[in-house]
């Protein structure tokens, strides 16, 4: 799929905001999961004008192809600067697919203790789950072969644009 | 030569040495641990990576700090640890390191911590576990005789780092008995390979190995010319056991010449930090007032320490 015919990601990003707003409760936060869905989250954060920091979370500690991949070569730090105990979560990421990563997002967010409720936000969500997990909040479903990879970036000018590598 | 500490990947599979260590692993292993770190400040101070892997750690030598932090470290990673005390058992009934080494690994041994007072024993296990085709179990060499304490080198350029953030303007100086330190090599050949502007080591001569020129440091023998203007001092352990030798003439003498008292900290630069890897001998190689004093950081590097710890073992057990 060439880069003009994807959508663009700021407006998925206000449109994901909208699905959100009625659902927000006053102590509802934002955690992002490292990389795209911790930008994704910046994003809601300044849409839905919250005042609560968000929280960042990388998953690479609680993965389940740590046997088979090994530790990823840049871990960056998870930071949860808010007490999750008892507080409705909405989990952000950029895209859904297997499902993997939203399992090892949650089991993390439990070792900082036991939140109200999560949700589950992603701008983009292309099927083929391996786990019962499916998205509360997502303006794009697409269908991309196995091979193919969806990659949300920051371009030169600071918005987030979505491309797509490898062949169909 | 193959590197024995990387696997044809050229990842890492076992920590035998810093000497060796392109400068990229280093620095993986420091992120990664800054990561861990943040895991000991949660409600649930654990991480599942290493859940259902068994690491042992056989240490032929005392250390109960460095066993503790080890242990602390494989727990937090929710590893199952278990601590052999080898001096007092299979090892006085002569049984060879080797043999106790197949012995762990037919008890499904993931990784071994190993500590031993002969230079070279960890690169010994890690060969033959190569040559029994088990590149699947890991060494971490947790000391071995004068050679080299690489987590204890990588402690100290993690806390180095915290406080200094970069290595290329500082002047960092090593001081005491070096002669019979692994953490002087470890922490000279980390420097070196991390790019700090100078190392000093800083000594009598007795307590310097000959030619330590040769791994990059200045020499300095007067402990005001070793310290003046540096950013960084580690004090070393005057080791006890080593005063019988007549490489010294007395504690007191040692405390009077290189003793690092206030007034001596007060020629490095004023925001100068002060580390000695423990155990301190308070009033033979450092002043109390020192120890105890706002310049020191030696606390923060034992935590500091299980956080690398961490790393390595998360590291290690993946590749």
């Amino acid at each position: 799929m060439p880069t003009t015919d994807l959508p663009d990601a700021e407006a998925q990003c206000a449109e994901l905001a909208a699905l959100i707003r009625p659902c927000l409760q006053p102590d509802t936060v934002l955690v992002g999961i490292h990389s795209g869905g911790a930008w994704v989250a910046g994003r809601l954060r300044e849409l839905l004008a919250l005042d609560n920091e968000i929280g960042l979370i990388d998953v690479s500690f609680y993965r389940d192809d740590y046997g088979e991949r090994g530790l990823h070569p840049r871990v960056r730090p998870s930071s949860i600067p808010f007490d999750v105990e008892g507080r409705p979560l909405i989990l952000v990421d950029d895209v859904l697919y297997t499902g993997r990563t939203t399992r090892a997002a949650i089991n993390e967010l439990f070792d900082y203790g036991r939140p109200a409720r999560i949700q589950l936000a992603v701008l983009a969500d292309r099927g083929r789950r391996q786990l019962p997990i499916c998205a509360d909040f997502c303006p794009w479903q697409v269908d991309l072969d196995q091979s193919q990879e969806l990659i949300l970036a920051i371009d030169a000018s600071g918005r987030l644009q979505w491309s797509v590598a490898g062949n169909a | 030569m193959r590197n024995p500490q990387l696997n044809a990947n050229g990842e890492l599979t076992h920590l035998l040495s810093i000497e060796g260590l392109p400068r990229e692993v280093i620095i993986q292993i420091l992120d990664t641990a800054s990561s861990f770190l943040k895991v000991s400040d949660r409600q649930v101070k654990k991480v599942p990576l290493l859940r259902g892997k068994s690491v042992f750690n056989v240490f032929f030598e005392n250390s109960t700090r460095t066993r503790t932090t080890f242990e602390i470290a494989a727990k937090r990673l929710s590893a199952d640890v278990i601590n052999l005390d080898v001096t007092r058992s299979s090892t006085a009934k002569g049984e060879t390191l080797l043999d106790t080494v197949d012995n762990l690994v037919a008890m499904y041994a993931d990784m071994f911590v190993v500590r031993h007072a002969e230079s070279g024993a960890p690169h010994l296990i890690a060969d033959h576990l190569r040559r029994i085709g088990r590149s699947d179990v890991h060494v971490v060499n947790a000391g071995d005789g004068r050679h080299s304490h690489p987590t204890q080198g990588l402690l100290d350029m993690y806390t180095i780092r915290h406080y200094k953030k970069d290595f290329s303007p500082l002047v960092v100086a090593i001081v005491g008995d070096i002669l019979h330190s692994r953490v002087a090599r470890s922490d000279i050949n980390a420097l070196t390979t991390l790019g700090a502007a100078e190392v000093r080591a800083v000594g009598p001569q007795t307590l310097l190995p000959s030619a330590i020129e040769k791994m990059g440091v200045r020499v300095c023998h007067d402990l005001a010319t070793g310290l003046r203007n540096c950013d960084v001092v580690i004090m070393l352990r005057l080791q006890n056991e080593r005063m019988n030798g007549a490489l010294l003439p007395s504690a007191r003498e040692y405390f009077r010449c290189y003793g690092l008292t206030p007034a001596m900290l007060a020629l490095a630069r004023p925001n100068a930090i002060v580390m000695h890897p423990g155990p301190m001998n308070r009033g033979v190689e450092i002043d109390s007032e020192v120890a105890d004093g706002p310049q020191a950081v030696i606390l923060p590097q034992v935590t500091f320490g299980i956080a690398v710890r961490m790393a390595v073992m998360g590291i290690l057990a993946g590749n």
